[in-house]
């Protein structure tokens, strides 16, 4: 399995890439086919990484870098975790070749265009307001501390990010979090209106330039404030702050909020108190699980509280399947509708219903949009609930 | 062929606005501007019009508010000029900036004549849309607006002009002429953060002074006013068929039944 690590060259191209170590390694392929055999769109993608990196040593990289098949890539990790060679694939090879790719689409795809202006204006993809970032602190039963306010170092900065901050159903997940950080006594605050998208799913479409401005920007804020760590409840964000942000000078200990309340839970266990009565199966987040090897924190959870029962799915840990929101994959879901492609959270909720779960428990914030409208759309909404390991957690704790 | 568009800054209501302090004007703190959409459109469409039949596309603004970041942007996109008009008052009517405009566009080296003056057909502050029609007048050239198309050849161009209910008129019109652009072909293209980046490194934006305002203010804003919020609305709680039966009252006693 290939290592999660930093990515130091922050001026990396695909031209640059071949002659570093991890370009070496990529030419090393010994074009076994297990990346298409277990990317989620291997049946319909045409470049698969073992097809890229064929026509990258066989002169014929343009082909791949003049269409948009490329987009087609959700980031899941899939291919970089199973890949004998251990090449680097959806962090390094497969983003880089995004990037030329994205510079030569002659249309990008309406939804994803918005969502990229959006994140470039405003900071966040849904168009919304900066100044309303925060406004979902005005609903919380515990007290959020905003750093400029409290003009104070904190032990934890916890970065909210964008779906939890914004996205009605995200901001469950918000007080829930804020109820857990506040029972476990952990002196926190957050940016608030200062907040903006961590830029890890431009980066991953191909839109380099908008995530090293986000970076640019965001690291300009963090370096006004004295903390100790940083939490954040995105796992994309987790990622690019622990692979991408060091290279700007990011140092602290970083962690999303599912392993960090894992961390806390002997801590926990005498508040989870209230009996739930689920059966839950738990849906791996790509980056949580394939990247960074968090199988189990969520899981050990989910154990600690009383009433609940888990259940695998079929695809789990490793070959846990993609809810499709990675890499952009978040707004190009009339893209792939239009090429005939399925749509991977559908896919996943079959499963999950398949398990008899009365909740599909999710660990990214991504993930609640896309499973409750599949859920909807298939009409399963009678059977089964999307909820994050935060909000479970909240609900088993006694008011 | 040579186009001209012309780009101007409107307020984003994605904020709510206020009024500032004077009581006549919106307060720029609590406001960012952003780039006016039928403006956008107009520079599409010029784009658009570059890569079908040749020629050249300049970006014309008087300066405001992030207006380098935009022209930038439209050089990004593929166009050959930026120029940006300084020391107009910001606060200009939109005939006095149409009056500002006339007199300034053609003490621009290279710039008039142009074949089009491609402008947005109307912007949130100007929703009679007059400023394209007052700058073809000072010109002395055609005018149409509500454009949805453009096609020249030979010195004329076929212009089909959106009415209500879809319904598209196509005129012929004589070049050069002023068109106010509804909307272009496409939506507006998206360009890169790289290719913006690059062309604030590579590319200038020419700057020229604002002519002076031809004549004393045209008209002058007395006072702004924020909608005021009244409580007429009922909002009907309760479970649904209690709320349906509480309609159907109303509706009865109203006589609407």
């Amino acid at each position: 399995m290939a290592q999660a690590m930093v990515l130091e060259d922050t001026d990396l191209t695909l031209d640059s890439l071949l002659e570093t170590p991890a370009g070496r390694r990529a030419l090393s392929c010994i074009q076994c086919g297990v990346c298409a055999g277990t990317c989620p769109y291997g049946s319909v993608m045409i470049n698969t990484p073992r097809r890229l990196i064929n026509k990258l040593r066989a002169g014929l990289i343009e082909e791949v870098l003049t269409s948009d098949d490329l987009l087609t890539c959700v980031a899941c990790y899939a291919c970089w975790a199973k890949c004998p060679r251990e090449i680097r694939l959806t962090d390094v090879l497969l983003p880089l070749a995004k990037e030329q790719v994205f510079l030569n689409l002659p249309e990008v795809p309406a939804e994803l265009q918005s969502a990229l202006e959006s994140t470039l204006r405003y900071g966040n993809p849904m168009g919304e307001s900066p100044r309303k970032r925060a406004a979902w602190v005005e609903t919380s039963e515990v007290e959020i501390p905003i750093m400029r306010d409290i003009k104070r170092p904190v032990d934890t900065l916890w970065i909210v990010e964008c779906y939890t901050a914004y996205y009605p159903r995200g901001q469950d997940n918000a007080r829930a979090t804020a109820k857990i950080l506040s029972a476990l006594g952990i002196d926190f605050a957050i940016l608030g209106n200062e907040e903006k998208c961590a830029g890890e799913c431009a980066r991953l479409v191909g839109e380099a330039g908008l995530f090293d401005k986000l970076r640019d920007d965001n690291m300009k804020v963090y370096e006004k404030y004295e903390f100790e760590r940083i939490v954040t409840s995105d796992p994309h964000a987790f990622d690019a702050f622990l692979f991408l942000y060091p290279p700007l000078g990011l140092s602290v200990p970083v962690e999303q909020t599912t392993p960090f309340v894992a961390r806390h839970i002997e801590q926990l266990k005498p508040k989870l108190t209230k009996e739930l009565d689920y059966t839950v199966t738990y849906h791996d987040s790509c980056v949580l699980g394939r990247h960074n090897g968090y199988y189990d924190e969520p899981r050990l959870i989910l154990d600690a509280i009383p009433g609940v029962e888990i259940v695998e799915m079929a695809h789990t840990g490793i070959n846990a399947i993609c809810c499709g929101g990675g890499g952009g994959g978040m707004w190009l879901d009339t893209f792939y509708k239009a090429k005939g492609y399925d749509r991977l959270s559908d896919r996943r909720v079959k499963e999950a219903v398949a398990t008899g779960a009365d909740v599909l428990v999710v660990s990214c914030p991504y993930e609640v949009p896309r499973f409750e409208d599949s859920v909807k759309v298939l009409g399963y909404d009678d059977r089964l609930a999307v909820k994050d390991v935060m909000e479970i957690v909240a609900e088993a704790m006694e008011d | 062929m040579k186009i001209l568009v012309l780009l101007k800054m409107v307020p984003d209501v994605v904020e709510e606005l206020e009024v500032a302090a004077d009581g006549k004007s919106l307060d720029l703190d609590f406001l960012r501007l952003i780039v006016n959409e039928s403006d956008d459109h107009a520079l599409e469409e010029a784009l658009i019009l570059k890569e079908r039949h040749g020629g050249t596309v300049t970006a014309v603004a008087l300066e405001a508010p992030d207006i380098d970041d935009v022209l930038f942007t439209a050089l990004a996109k593929g166009a050959d000029r930026a120029v940006k008009i300084e020391g107009a008052d910001q606060t200009l009517s939109t005939r006095d900036a149409a009056g500002v405009l006339a007199a300034t566009l053609p003490a621009v080296g290279d710039l008039l004549p142009a074949d089009l003056i491609l402008t947005g057909c109307q912007a949130i502050d100007d929703l009679d849309g007059f400023v394209a029609p007052l700058l073809a007048q000072a010109l002395g050239q055609p005018y149409l607006g509500l454009v949805a198309r453009v096609a020249p050849e030979n010195g004329k161009a076929v212009v089909a002009k959106e009415f209500a209910g879809g319904v598209l008129g196509e005129y012929e019109v004589s070049l050069p002429a002023v068109l106010g652009v509804q909307g272009a072909e496409k939506p507006p293209r998206y360009v890169p953060v790289a290719k913006v980046r690059a062309a604030m490194k590579s590319a200038e934006i020419e700057t020229v002074p604002a002519a002076p305002r031809p004549d004393a203010p045209s008209y002058e804003i007395g006072e702004m006013l924020k909608p005021e919020p009244v409580d007429r609305a009922e909002m009907l709680e309760g479970d649904p068929e209690a709320v349906a039966a509480r309609i159907c009252e109303i509706l009865s006693e109203r006589g609407l039944l």
